[in-house]
């Protein structure tokens, strides 16, 4: 087998003339890494989708072996492919219910950042002056503000939800694309074309709308992407601080009840799965990230 | 840039850092004030009678509007006065000073393996590029940024700790251990044997950063002249590497470093609770359970102003690195 290609630095062909979404889709399939990521991004989407119909057994039951006792802390077996927590609950079930709270987090909190952050950007960097000079120093602002801790400290604050945590994640992470994209506009609001718009009577929304944002939608999914990986290591962070809601199976949550309860001293198969998932949904969230990355080709290292 | 405008660069970023960290400290004020609900149910006990509840009110001003207990928390703040914990029943400063330096230690001890491994590690995939263990090297550094700390730290507890026996799985020092002077606190065997397992983890986390940033650079040098000056001169590929090479490509790495322990301050929260490491992080997440919002206040304040430190130091020592910038500014 030949290994997947990672490299990073070599731009495509591509990239000299406009970006066509076809050039896009030609790269998706071209790139073995990519592929792999793509296939488990989507495999874990179908997982969430049909959660109910895969699970084995009710993830809140508590279940009995032959014997009729509680089945504590089983190892895996024909009856529970992943074993038993210490309640007697079944951990395969778990892990599946739990990439709802995964998927729904991921998606929707990297949906709603990466819309403010571009957002915001094309209005700063198109409109500049006072306005844009705000917007900077509040995205410096951000900056210093510690992540895990503001999130923790929000859901203590305002209570234990999924809600809670995206709002947290879009509360300050629309500083990274708010900051990249809009030195991208800087550039693109001298170029020619906006400027012949402009002389023809566009209006300010249209400039912005029509013809400058189709040239950092690459940028916003690149973003996009990344924060997937990055909002679903927060969720799961949270929850296991013991802060996630105690109502919503979740991988971080699972994770908490193995440390707390003592089980993390042997009970690998409680351990190991919920995170394997992130794992493997961060990573694949990085591979689809990075082909994104040489098609959109800006010099892009900050993505913290 | 001469000495003057140097100066009054210096000073600008000073202030920017000093406004910040106002503008930090009111949100948080905010935080705490503008939830919704009674702010006092957060601070008073909902089962004490009316009388101590009215008590602990007024000695805590939280019976002031809102704007006076505003002034009177920024005064407090100027002086040093961060308040007082409910939990503990002490001066809010009394349990910072050694989380901090918990916090610090094991903050720079990462720092050390995830750049001395991330910088080398890097070098050698540059150097290997376009082989399996260019490739396979760059899946392991992803491998290392997507996985969870604290889900690593279980795994390393479980192994190292519980199955092998091999290092201790909670806290700086074993129980009863008294430690002879500051040396002997931060330096004994016993310190050092606790530092292992929340250092290693957190420094695999962080490993990946650095790697991956060091074989880009150097592959963008690899191009230079210098670089073939110096093959053709007959030095070692070794030499050409970790020499040459790898010091052209130093300087995006000295700045993410500064960030980097900006951004590990706040990240090693998850770790330090998972090694029960009292640092600020551990206490932040114990705050909220105990409800104590003085503390977990304090604890964000004093992290979000480490915070800025380190985004500062790098603006600062920019120029000093990079001669280019020096002469634009």
């Amino acid at each position: 087998m030949t290994p997947p290609s990672l490299e990073l630095t070599s731009p495509p062909p591509a990239a000299r003339r406009r970006p066509r979404l076809a050039d896009g889709l030609r790269a998706v399939i071209r790139d073995r890494a990519t592929a792999v990521g793509a296939v488990i991004l989507t495999v874990f989407v179908l997982i969430a989708l049909l959660a109910p119909h895969l699970a084995t057994h009710d993830p809140w039951a508590l279940n009995r072996g032959p014997d009729g006792a509680i089945a504590v802390l089983e190892p895996p077996s024909a009856r529970h492919w992943l074993g038993t927590t210490n309640l007697g609950r079944d951990v395969f079930s778990q892990v599946v219910i739990g990439s709802r709270a995964a998927i729904l987090v991921g998606f929707l909190a990297a949906f709603m950042n990466t819309l403010v952050g571009t957002n915001v950007a094309l209005l700063a960097g198109y409109y500049g002056g006072w306005f844009d000079e705000l917007v900077m120093r509040l995205v410096d602002l951000i900056y210093a503000v510690p992540f895990v801790p503001f999130a923790i400290i929000l859901v203590s604050l305002i209570g234990p939800s999924l809600w809670t945590v995206i709002i947290a994640i879009v509360l300050l992470f629309w500083r990274s694309p708010a900051r990249v994209i809009r030195a991208q506009i800087l550039s693109l609001r001298e170029r020619p074309y906006v400027r012949a718009a402009r002389v023809a009577g566009a209006s300010p929304l249209r400039i912005i709308y029509a013809h400058i944002a189709p040239n950092v939608l690459p940028l916003s999914a690149l973003y996009m992407t990344i924060s997937v990986g990055w909002a679903i290591v927060t969720e799961s962070s949270v929850s296991f601080l013991g802060l996630g809601d105690p109502q919503v199976i979740s991988w971080g949550g699972m994770l908490h009840l193995a440390f707390t309860t003592g089980a993390v001293q042997y009970a690998w198969w409680w351990v190991l799965p919920p995170g394997l998932c992130i794992v493997l949904l961060v990573v694949s969230s990085y591979l689809v990230g990075r082909s994104i990355e040489e098609f959109a080709n800006p010099r892009l290292r900050d993505l913290v | 840039m001469g000495s003057r405008s140097r100066l009054r660069f210096i000073l600008r970023r000073l202030l920017h850092t000093g406004v910040t960290v106002w503008l930090v400290a009111s949100i948080v004020f905010l935080m705490f004030r503008l939830i919704p609900g009674d702010p006092a149910a957060m601070l008073v006990d909902a089962t004490f009678p009316s009388s101590l509840r009215l008590e602990i009110l007024q000695r805590f001003g939280l019976d002031q509007p809102l704007h006076v207990q505003y002034v009177a928390y920024l005064a407090n703040l100027a002086r040093g006065d961060l308040g007082w914990s409910f939990f503990y029943n002490r001066p809010v400063t009394d349990i910072i000073g050694g989380a901090l330096v918990n916090t610090l230690v094991l903050a720079l001890s990462s720092f050390l393996v995830a750049y001395g491994l991330g910088i080398a590690g890097g070098v050698v995939l540059a150097w290997k590029r376009k082989t399996r263990i260019d490739t396979y090297g760059t899946l392991l550094a992803l491998v290392f940024r997507a996985s969870p700390a604290f889900w690593t730290g279980m795994l390393a507890l479980m192994l190292f700790s519980y199955r092998l026996d091999w290092l201790p799985h909670a806290g700086l020092r074993t129980p009863g251990y008294a430690a002879a002077g500051l040396l002997g606190k931060y330096l004994s065997y016993d310190f050092l044997v606790h530092l292992t397992l929340p250092t290693l983890v957190m420094g695999l986390y962080y490993v990946g950063y650095p790697m991956l940033l060091v074989r880009n650079t150097m592959l963008e040098v690899f191009g230079e002249e210098f670089i073939e000056f110096a093959r053709a001169r007959g030095l070692s590929e070794w030499r050409v590497m970790f020499v040459h090479a790898l010091r052209n490509a130093l300087l995006p790495v000295v700045t993410a470093a500064t960030v980097f322990l900006g951004l590990a301050l706040g990240g090693q929260i998850v770790v330090e609770y998972t090694f029960s490491w009292p640092g600020l992080g551990r206490e932040i997440v114990l705050a909220t359970q105990h409800r104590d919002y003085p503390v977990a206040q304090a604890m964000f304040l004093v992290l979000a102003a480490g915070i800025s430190l380190m985004n500062l130091l790098a603006d600062l020592l920019y120029p000093y690195l990079d001669p280019r910038v020096r002469a634009h500014a």
